[in-house]
């Protein structure tokens, strides 16, 4: 990648710049490259607070998480994924996918529900995982091809997206739709797994292991980290997490809507990367992928907010965020390297 | 070359299968599938239905050219789809100036698309799928804002034309993309512009030690790209006679980069198939058409072309490894 190519002349020693200045803004330049996304997050939300009255309103601020509950599960499983220096494109396909068949499994309660989306779900992540670490084969390939694969099995399923499948128990329906304290289950789901997503990232060895096979999957090896087995892992994690997220969807509308070309995966992308996760690998954090999610949710909301402004006008706000933070990012890791 | 005598091989000599495979692998495979649509399909010869089939390959293979040699710089594009969704927008909005004005306009659109893409990569140092994703997420969005969200009608004598009009019984579009084909070969195998961008591929450093203006040549790489996707674009307003910006070009970049892997051309950049990205887009419109033929559901034939990039990465890497 044409990242870390070192094209420019050694920098010569700027007059006046002393070691410890020069540690010093190495540490706000990584508390920024850190904290960036929630900051700009409190800012929006702190603005979208002040010019609208409606966004203030609880009611609202459940509306946005029980929007971002899906998207967060997906963008969770991708941060692990591209921690790792991979990418699965597969993710949208497995949404639908996933929930196409808990609308499907519902017929036999609620377990059932839950668990054939998972598990298809889950297989797939293994066939990925399987051929990116031990066939060796590029991540953004095997997920394409998982993409297509995944949305012909679910076009399959759904006698090419003529037959929608609606939810026949109401338990699960129930789960969708139920709440707790104003919040619904889906965003105490998604909040559950994020915070255990962040402990396993942080305080296990798994967690090491994700941040060591992205760091240098040859200096990891040479470590003693299962290096396969946590790539095969990621694959999974990403892709279950994926067909939960479908399900989810599925209790919430109480059907499998068959949505072609959902693009979530590209969506769940941007919010890691806004979140401060290298695409290169071996650097994030499931918090900055949480303000990432958030973020492009909170904007989507505020475009609604304004009213007059064409809905689409989302998209257009959440590429230019994009490009701004990736842009920052670029320039703050070269002024980290020259200090 | 050593002119010592070498013993007879076996006809079907692994080694020799395995080298040749993932050059010709691609040829083969559309030989077959041809061969058995001859065989078992009726009306597969015909010349409405060929003429149906190149119609409709014709934007992707535009698309995947950019892409190839995007790839061939070890980039990617994902934001071509948006690209033809913002050509598409523009053209009736200026179609009132005419129809060669709105052409312009949404070419030079296309190309600023490019620049800009260009310029994060090359100068800015983004990672080219950060870069484009960007204008992949705001592009469409910019698109249907721009068309007020509406499909719009268009009734153009010229622009029909050019969707649908022939020269020598071949629609126009088609040979638009036969001649762009021609282009972009030319380009690669013969102009220091192509030597420049797989030196780009093969090895960054080294191009850029050589001399090679590295980000003039990738922020044009990029600009080609942009400009390709806006003429499939263009081309698909013409031939269907409306511009909706939500629906032109969706997924487009998915099937342009499977073409170019499945032609031959590796994602780690260093090389460009043209030809066999042309035969790649038409491997994957063969399979459709063939599943459609005999009445099954386009669902497998998705499945089929998935087990297709897996089998072609397969092969290409096996002879990568030797």
């Amino acid at each position: 990648m044409t990242q870390g190519i070192v094209s420019h002349s050694p920098v010569p020693a700027r007059p006046g710049t002393d070691p410890r200045r020069a540690e010093r803004t190495d540490r706000i330049v990584g508390l920024i490259q850190r904290q960036g996304a929630a900051a700009v997050l409190a800012v929006v939300v702190l603005a979208g607070a002040l010019a609208f009255p409606e966004f203030r309103s609880y009611a609202n601020a459940a509306t946005i998480l029980v929007a971002a509950a899906a998207p967060m599960l997906i963008a969770l499983g991708m941060t692990f994924v591209i921690i790792t220096g991979g990418i699965d494109l597969s993710v949208g396909s497995l949404y639908v996918l996933g929930g196409v068949v808990a609308a499907y499994a519902s017929q036999w309660g609620l377990p059932a529900a839950f668990a054939a989306p998972l598990l298809l779900c889950g297989v797939i992540g293994v066939l990925n995982g399987t051929l990116v670490a031990y066939a060796r084969m590029a991540p953004f390939i095997v997920t394409l091809a998982a993409l297509l694969g995944a949305r012909g099995l679910m076009r399959a399923i759904t006698d090419e997206g003529s037959t929608t499948y609606l939810v026949r128990d109401d338990a699960f329906r129930a789960f969708g739709n139920g709440s707790l304290l104003g919040l619904g289950y889906p965003v105490w789901l998604a909040a559950v797994l994020v915070l255990v997503g962040a402990l396993v990232l942080t305080r296990t060895r798994f967690g090491n292991a994700v941040f060591a096979v992205g760091g240098s999957a040859d200096a990891a090896s040479l470590m003693g980290v299962a290096v396969r087995r946590t790539r095969v892992s990621v694959y999974v994690l990403s892709a279950v997490l994926a067909g939960l997220a479908g399900t989810i969807n599925t209790a919430k509308l109480g059907s499998g809507v068959t949505v072609l070309g959902a693009g979530m995966e590209l969506d769940a992308i941007a919010a890691v990367v806004i979140g401060g996760t290298l695409l290169t690998g071996g650097a994030g954090s499931v918090g900055g992928t949480v303000a990432g999610v958030l973020l492009l949710a909170v904007v989507q909301n505020l475009i609604n907010q304004v009213g007059t402004l064409n809905s689409n006008w989302q998209q257009v706000v959440s590429g230019v965020f994009l490009a701004a933070v990736v842009v920052a990012q670029t320039y703050l890791n070269r002024l980290r390297r020259v200090s | 070359m050593t002119t010592e005598a070498v013993a007879p091989r076996p006809f079907l000599d692994p080694a020799r299968l395995r080298a040749w495979l993932p050059r010709y692998g691609v040829y083969a495979a559309i030989a077959v599938l041809v061969l058995a649509n001859v065989l078992f399909t009726p009306s597969f010869l015909t010349w409405s239905n060929l003429r149906i089939q190149l119609v409709q390959v014709a934007p992707v293979v535009i698309v995947a050219l950019g892409m190839a040699l995007v790839i061939g710089t070890e980039g990617i594009d994902l934001s071509v789809g948006s690209v033809m969704a913002l050509a598409a927008a523009l053209i009736p909005l200026y179609l009132g100036y005419g129809v060669l004005a709105a052409i312009l306009v949404s070419l030079l659109a296309g190309v600023a698309v490019g620049l800009i893409n260009g310029t994060l990569v090359a100068r800015v140092g983004l990672q080219p799928i950060v870069a484009t994703l960007a204008l992949f997420v705001g592009g469409r969005g910019l698109a249907v804002v721009i068309s007020g969200g509406q499909l719009k009608d268009i009734r153009n004598p010229d622009l029909r034309y050019l969707g649908s009009g022939e020269l020598f019984g071949v629609p126009l579009p088609v040979w638009i993309a036969g001649l762009l084909v021609l282009v972009i070969g030319f380009t690669v195998r013969r102009t220091v512009f192509g030597r420049r961008l797989l030196a780009i591929g093969g090895n960054r450093p080294a191009a850029e030690l050589a001399g090679v203006p590295v980000k003039r040549v990738l922020t044009t790489v990029y600009m080609v790209c942009s400009g390709l996707a806006a003429i499939a674009g263009i081309l698909a307003v013409a031939r269907i006679q409306s511009s909706d910006a939500s629906a032109v070009g969706l997924l487009i970049e998915l099937s342009a980069i499977t073409a170019v892997v499945v032609g031959g051309t590796p994602l780690t950049g260093g090389r460009v198939r043209v030809l066999g990205t042309v035969a790649g887009a038409l491997l994957m419109q063969l399979v459709v058409a063939t599943m459609i033929k005999h009445n099954l559901p386009p669902s497998t034939a998705e499945m089929v072309q998935a087990a297709i990039i897996l089998v072609a990465v397969t092969v290409a890497r096996e002879s990568r490894t030797r």
